[in-house]
């Protein structure tokens, strides 16, 4: 029996994602006390409604009761974090790529009260990546963002820890499920961007504002976290160049099809300074031409040659593996 | 045959005259010249790209004369057009002079548009093609590429490239 360590933690942003968070911890509570020696308790929430909390672990009929709306603590956010004794918070806030609120002012109130921070927010990441890494370095402190690029899949953790010691060179990747499910839908049934963009908002797939996706800028986003992460960039969203998949036509698909090629919305970032998010000509036989919803990324290192990772892109359980494992990760040490 | 030539000059005036001269006097014809003179090689030398029409038996030669003139040659593609590219266009190609943006790859000498296939779905619909573009190395293709793209971007027209 390992040495149990409790771990009081917050979750800042209580949507699909956080609460994916909750249910994944109350779930396998008993699970990462056994196998990691790791007691999660849930110490606080905030969202917009307010905050609820509770020093000693919230209890999931708590957790029910602030979903509905009552149990408030008489607190800001803000406070909550600073006040309320707690090892981790939890940033899901929804993205916001113009100014990165309210997700900033979380990460940098939690680290400099001395919290370690994992986050799903792309915004923060993808505006003011180095002042935050710079920030959580002062005050010796971890930052971690596995569930902002390629929901479960492991990226950014597969690079830093599995292919350390290799030099990348290039990552490849459709980073955006709904650009994937419209070109895929596009492509098989012959039939109109509009038409299949109307399917993919009747079954959930796509935003009743789908700019964000089909713009290419939720792809931006993620690719600059790329880019700063894993190639020391200092870059924020606006420096990418980016080409949306508006304009595609099922006839071009069907002329790529023919020359042995599928389009899909790639993004692309390398060590020479590329950063660009375009429709590209994928081989039909190459591991990136993965279909429907999924994301993939090929990474291209010195020593490892090619690296496939191929996984749920979106959905709030798959978010909420990415941020346990990130707990998880900084405690495991 | 076509000849690609890369050579390095001295960065003194008249330079690419002397290069080009006993081409000509050889009874080639020139092609394309690409003259980077803002990408100098580390030994201070201008680094020219040449692409011309020449019979076979005269290379020894011309190589020769230039040696003789104090160029250094480095780099001889003999080899017709051996990469190529799919690209596929959208936009309103036809009615944007597409003899046009072929011709702007054509006359580059280094790379021509070797397949097109078009289709069109209505006069004020955008139409959708594929190229086939070759070109005799790789790093003359991706130029082909770039001139393409260059153009495309001043009539509209989208460019979608391979990975």
């Amino acid at each position: 029996m390992k040495r149990e360590r409790a771990v009081r933690l917050t979750i800042v942003g209580f949507g699909h994602v956080g609460g994916g968070v909750a249910e994944v911890i109350m779930r396998k509570h008993q699970e990462l006390k056994e196998i990691y020696g790791l007691d999660l308790r849930i110490v606080g929430i905030a969202d917009l409604k307010g905050v609820t909390i509770n020093e000693k672990g919230l209890s999931e009929p708590e957790i029910a009761k602030f979903r509905d709306g009552s149990v408030l603590a008489g607190m800001s956010t803000e406070d909550m974090i600073r006040e309320v004794e707690h090892e981790l918070m939890v940033e899901a806030t929804p993205t916001n790529v113009v100014d990165g609120e309210p997700g900033v002012t979380h990460i940098v109130t939690a680290l400099e009260s001395g919290r370690h921070v994992v986050t799903s927010n792309k915004g923060p990441l993808a505006l003011q990546y180095r002042r935050l890494t710079e920030l959580a370095e002062r005050h010796g402190r971890e930052l971690r963002f596995e569930a902002t690029v390629g929901g479960a899949m492991p990226l950014i953790s597969m690079i830093r820890n599995n292919l350390a010691g290799n030099r990348i060179i290039s990552i490849k990747g459709i980073l955006n499920g709904t650009c994937n499910y419209i070109l895929t839908r596009m492509g098989e049934e012959n039939l109109p961007y509009e038409h299949v963009l109307r399917e993919a908002q009747e079954i959930g797939i796509a935003e009743s504002d789908p700019t964000k996706d089909v713009e290419g800028i939720d792809t931006a986003v993620k690719l600059v976290i790329l880019a700063n992460a894993v190639f020391d960039m200092d870059v924020t969203y606006r420096d990418v160049k980016v080409r949306g998949i508006t304009e595609i036509t099922p006839d071009a698909l069907k002329l790529a099809h023919d020359a042995g090629y599928a389009i899909k919305l790639i993004g692309d970032v390398d060590d020479e300074g590329r950063l660009e998010v375009a429709p590209r000509l994928v081989p039909l036989g190459d591991p990136l031409n993965v279909n429907g919803t999924l994301n993939v990324a090929t990474i291209r290192t010195d020593l490892a040659g090619d690296i496939t990772v191929i996984g749920k892109g979106a959905g709030p359980i798959e978010a909420a593996s990415a941020i346990l494992s990130d707990i998880i990760g900084i405690y495991a040490r | 045959m076509k000849i690609a030539m890369d050579i390095e000059l001295k960065d003194i005036p008249g330079q690419l005259v002397r290069a080009l001269k006993p081409i000509s006097d050889l009874g080639g014809n020139i092609l394309s010249v690409l003259h980077q003179r803002d990408k100098k090689t580390p030994s201070g030398r201008v680094p020219v790209q040449l692409v011309f029409e020449l019979e076979e038996g005269r290379l020894d030669r011309l190589v020769e004369k230039l040696r003789g003139e104090g160029m250094q040659v480095v780099r001889i593609g003999k080899e017709r057009m051996k990469d190529s590219m799919v690209v596929i266009l959208i936009g309103h190609i036809v009615h944007s002079d597409l003899r046009d943006t072929i011709d702007r790859i054509d006359r580059t000498g280094f790379a021509e548009v070797v397949e097109l296939s078009m289709s069109m779905p209505g006069v004020d619909k955008k139409s959708s093609a594929s190229l086939v573009i070759s070109a005799i190395g790789k790093s003359e293709l991706k130029e082909a590429l770039g001139i393409l793209e260059d153009t495309a971007r001043e009539k509209g027209i989208m460019v979608i490239s391979p990975i």
